[in-house]
């Protein structure tokens, strides 16, 4: 660790809308606070290309739908002590789940061909493939802890993370709720 | 029912409860909560949501609370680890059976499902999501019924047939392939029976029944309604 | 037995154009050629027809060649017997020559052909009180079951003795209920006669027979339904109703077809309807047919479906004893139970406990089937030990294979390992080693079955079945189901199985009915008594039996 009075602190986007490192931003002045105790070293927010080693702390936001996912999912597990399912999409595949019903195959023939004006075709090889079924992140790897919502609060991110990183057991059962 | 007094304790406090009366109409009237999702106040009780199971002394075997009447001297526990673990997964259980995204449903922040599951602390799953393939019938001029949203509490059946006399409502199949069904199959738009008098829509706990025009998170029930109109049914 | 194998013979029997022949006076030997429904799926009732005319042709004036019910030995059929000489003649063809001379040769008097039945312990180790009259009477001639002391009982029972009498005996007998759940009869009776009802009682003969591979109840009915009405009648007596109805799944045609016709008989002579044995005691049989829904065997949900309501249970208490058809107080017993009684009526409670061990008293029909030589219908008595009905009665494992485990009880009943052989059967002790009695099916299986894939198939069974009212049942079922296929695909882990156990346990705790609480005994036996077969697959991805198909992958 580079700093051994601050965690190591990390956030990663799978399948999600990015709600959820909205709801992070949301906790305003007390990402100060929080800066104090942590140091961010991979995320949307940080110019970081490849995920560190020895990560404290993982906020993991999204789904897990395509090979990509799948592939980060399991690089960030093995180079986290504590991760966290961050949101519902995390936490139950939420609104990406929602192709479930039907799988991959009607939902690129929708986007790609019946909705497309230009260029209709379904993409191959450039995008990551779709997996058969989106599913939350642990039905991958496991996970440490679960913070379901849509997106949490800032409020709960903040004690969740700030539990964290001082080595308590977040507070979450019975205060978060799914939506 | 006769009137005769019946003490017995529930989770360590003496109670009094009438003969006749469930455990959990005496739970509540002494503010002990069990969590319940068939159950609805005024419509008969069928015990198929198996949520207000409790302990009682005396026998392996839980029971459930909205259909068990209370007996001189019972000891009722309504809170141990193994029924908050068993509710978690009968929540679980239901999350997964249907497709319930609450993010985007009409009933989130109103639904009793999904406050369930925060109440008992499900923060995730740990079964697999069946992701059936659902419909959704909005044949009906002013309602709508999500199949993705049922939970099969069959409140709607009993408020359509025991408070408005209808009985537009039914359940159709076995196992999880059963569903809700309007009269003998028909969408609900051409049911003859239907009286479009929404009480299907104001009892039912989740996003499955709503008023069209609805947008998420906007269906929010007119709960003090509910016990006027169940009320009229029990005179 | 398929019901489209069923009702095929069936519409063949339907037509009846052959009298049975019967000499005057008492016959010197009889040919009883089995026409229950699975020999008859295998064409006896053109066996019967062929032996008929062969014995005219040979003009043996004083013998008899009846039509009877189940002769036991299912599997061999078609059966014929000819008691008198104590012959089983087994897979008799209408066109087999050499049986039909080996059949008039022993019948005649020469030479006796086919099986000696006294030397099989298939035959020699049975106690019949059920199935006395199965194989020897006609299921369709109520003259055949009064000349063998049919209607005895309840001519008795009606004349003679009082409805507190005829409850004490049942209660002495120690009967417990067949159905399942080994409730005792007399007690369940005492009940039902104490229940008071302006509006009158009912009885019910439950008749849904749902386990997969049980015919128990279903041979009862067509070897001898007079016993079953007989039965019922004397329970209406002792109880105080008046109205009766045996539930009978559509499945079992021929079954509603001689029961129907046995009511019909029995009115006919006065031992059912207005006047019961010229008493004033008025006992009315109606037959309601299933839609064959295996919760619909569930008593209140048998109940709901008599009444013409969705067939789903309802949480008891109360019982229907006090609560049951149309709110009426109602007895509710199975078809065996029922056929127990008018021997105890007739013999005596304490003829009857004489038989089997100290809390299970009596008999019990098994359909016996799976990898054993003999399979069919035994009845024996109750504290046999495993390994004398596998080994004596079933004549050991078929193909020189080796014993691996029985099953009993059927969906929500369980698989016992070969160290339990010497287990005796009965209602505490299989309970006690986690399986029971159940309504009677037992499957035996060899080495080259996997009990992780039995545990699957009576789950894909409950699954199925679920009446989906009860959410632990409804989902449960399902989800237990996709984690057993995942452990039999080699992709289930360590957290699976913990998981398959936790959920189980809660499905046995909070399900509503009998169905959703046992459907997961099949699991807990297997885990208990094989759990190295589930490690195998999860932690080494092979099946040990070789009976799954393994496709690996990562999740
Ligand atoms: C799912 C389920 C299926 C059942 N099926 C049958 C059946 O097919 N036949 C039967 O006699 N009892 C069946 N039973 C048991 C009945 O509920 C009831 O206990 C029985 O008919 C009582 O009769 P007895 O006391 O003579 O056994 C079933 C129970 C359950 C829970
Ligand atoms: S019905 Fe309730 S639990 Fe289901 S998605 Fe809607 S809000 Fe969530
Ligand atoms: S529609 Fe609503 S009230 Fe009706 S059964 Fe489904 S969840 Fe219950
Ligand atoms: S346990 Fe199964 S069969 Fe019984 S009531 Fe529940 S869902 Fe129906
Ligand atoms: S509230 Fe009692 S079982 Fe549903």
């Amino acid at each position: 660790m580079t700093n051994p009075a601050k965690a190591r602190v990390a956030t990663i986007w799978l399948d999600g809308c990015s709600g959820c490192h909205m709801s992070l931003l949301d906790m305003d002045e007390r990402l100060l606070e929080l800066a104090q105790r942590a140091e961010i070293v991979y995320g949307c927010l940080v110019d970081a290309k490849e995920f560190p080693d020895n990560v404290d702390v993982t906020l993991v936001e999204g789904a897990v739908s395509s090979e990509e996912d799948l592939r980060k999912a399991r690089v960030v597990r093995a180079r986290t002590r504590v991760l966290v399912s961050l949101g519902d999409c995390a936490v139950t595949a939420n609104v990406p789940g929602m192709r479930n019903p039907f799988g991959p195959g009607p939902v690129l023939e929708r986007a790609y061909l019946e909705n497309a004006t230009l260029n209709a075709q379904v993409p191959t090889g450039a995008v990551p493939a779709l997996l058969p079924e989106v599913l939350p992140v642990h039905a991958y790897v496991p996970v440490d802890v679960f913070v379901p919502g849509c997106p949490p609060s800032a409020d709960l991110i903040f004690s969740v993370v700030m539990d964290l990183v001082e080595g308590r057991q977040p507070a979450v059962e019975g205060v978060a709720r799914f939506g | 029912m006769s009137d005769e007094v019946r003490t017995l304790v529930i989770d360590g406090r003496d109670v009094a409860g009438a003969s006749g009366q469930s455990i959990l109409s005496v739970a509540r009237e002494n503010d002990i909560e069990i969590p319940t999702l068939c159950h609805l106040e005024g419509l008969s009780p069928v015990g198929s949501c198996r949520l207000c199971m409790v302990e009682v002394e005396g026998t392996s075997r839980l029971v459930a609370s909205c259909v068990t009447a209370v007996e001189e001297g019972m000891r009722v526990t309504t809170r141990s680890s193994r029924l908050l673990a068993y509710r978690r997964r009968v929540v679980e259980l239901l999350f997964t059976e249907r497709n319930h995204v609450c993010s985007v449903c009409v009933a989130d922040n109103h639904c009793e499902l999904q406050e369930l599951a925060r109440s008992l602390g499900a923060t995730h799953f740990e079964l697999a999501p069946l992701h059936p393939v659902a419909e959704v019938d909005a044949t009906h001029e002013r309602f709508v019924l999500d199949h993705n949203r049922c939970v099969l509490c069959g409140r709607c059946v009993r408020a359509c047939d025991e408070i408005e006399g209808a009985h537009t409502w039914d359940i159709r199949g076995r196992g999880t392939t059963a569903r809700l069904v309007a009269d003998l199959g028909v969408p609900w738009g051409e049911s003859t029976t239907c009286t479009s008098c929404g009480k299907c829509v104001q009892v039912c706990p989740t996003g499955a029944l709503y008023e069209k025009g609805r947008s998420v998170a906007e269906a929010k029930r007119r709960r003090p309604y509910v016990p006027f109109l169940v009320a009229r049914g029990q005179a | 037995m398929t019901s489209t194998e069923a009702t095929e013979p069936l519409s063949r029997a339907r037509r009846r154009p052959v009298e049975p022949l019967l000499p005057e006076g008492e016959a010197r030997a009889s040919a009883n050629v089995c026409q229950a429904a699975g020999c008859l799926s295998m064409q006896s009732d053109l066996v019967f027809e062929a032996l008929r005319e062969r014995v005219v042709a040979a003009g043996l004036g004083d013998v008899a060649v009846r039509r009877v019910g189940c002769l036991g030995l299912c599997a061999a059929g078609p059966l014929v017997e000819v008691p008198e000489r104590g012959r089983l003649f087994d897979h008799v063809h209408a066109d087999d020559q050499a049986a039909m001379d080996a059949l008039v040769a022993t019948l005649a008097g020469g030479e006796p052909g086919g099986r000696e039945t006294s030397k099989e312990p298939f035959f020699s180790h049975q106690v019949k009180v059920v199935l006395e009259r199965c194989g020897r009477v006609d299921p369709e001639r109520v003259e055949d079951y009064l000349a063998t002391g049919g209607y005895q009982a309840l001519t008795q029972a009606v004349a003679t003795m009082s409805p507190e009498e005829v409850i004490t005996e049942v209660a002495r007998s120690g009967l417990r209920g067949r159905g399942g759940a080994g409730y005792p009869t007399g007690l369940k009776w005492a009940t039902v006669a104490k229940a008071t009802s302006a509006e009158g009682k009912y009885v019910v003969c439950n008749a849904d027979e749902g386990d997969p591979g049980a015919f128990m109840d279903r041979s009862v009915l067509e070897s001898c339904p007079q016993q079953v009405l007989e039965g019922m009648a004397i329970a209406g007596y002792a109880v105080g109703a008046h109205n009766a109805y045996v539930y009978v799944r559509a499945e079992y045609p021929l079954a509603v077809k001689r029961l129907n016709s046995a009511i019909r008989q029995a009115e006919r002579e006065g031992l059912l309807g207005s006047r019961v044995a010229g008493t004033d005691f008025e006992f009315h049989v109606e037959v309601r047919i299933g839609a064959g829904a295996f919760v619909c065997g569930e008593e209140t949900a048998l109940l709901a479906s008599i009444q013409g309501e969705r067939g789903t249970p309802r949480p008891r208490p109360p019982y229907p004893a006090s609560r049951g058809l149309w709110g009426r107080p109602t007895l509710i017993n199975n078809v065996e139970t029922f056929a127990n009684v008018p021997a105890i009526v007739q013999r005596g409670g304490d003829w009857y406990s004489s038989i089997g061990s100290a809390k299970s008293k009596g008999t019990k029909v098994f359909a016996l089937a799976g990898a054993v030589v003999n399979t069919g219908l035994i009845e024996v008595p109750m504290g046999l030990t495993l390994r004398q009905i596998v080994f004596d009665i079933g004549g050991g494992l078929a193909g020189g294979k080796n014993f691996k485990a029985v099953q009993t009880g059927g969906p929500s009943g369980g698989c016992l390992p070969e160290a339990l052989l010497d287990m005796p059967i009965d209602y505490e002790s299989l309970a006690q080693a986690g399986s029971h009695m159940g309504s009677g099916g037992m499957i035996v299986m060899d080495e080259a079955t996997c009990m992780v894939d039995v545990a699957k198939f009576f789950m894909d069974f409950c699954r199925e079945e679920s009446c989906g009212k009860c959410v632990p049942c409804r989902a449960g079922t399902v989800q237990v189901h996709r984690l057993l296929e995942k452990i039999t695909r080699g992709r289930g882990t360590r957290e699976d199985l913990a998981l398959l156990e936790d959920l189980a346990g809660m499905m046995r705790s909070m399900s509503l009915c009998g169905l959703g609480q046992g459907a997961p005994n099949p699991v807990f036996s297997t885990l208990r008594y094989f759990r190295d077969e589930y490690l195998a697959h999860v932690d080494d991805h092979v099946c040990p039996a070789g009976a799954c198909e393994m496709d690996g992958g990562d999740r």
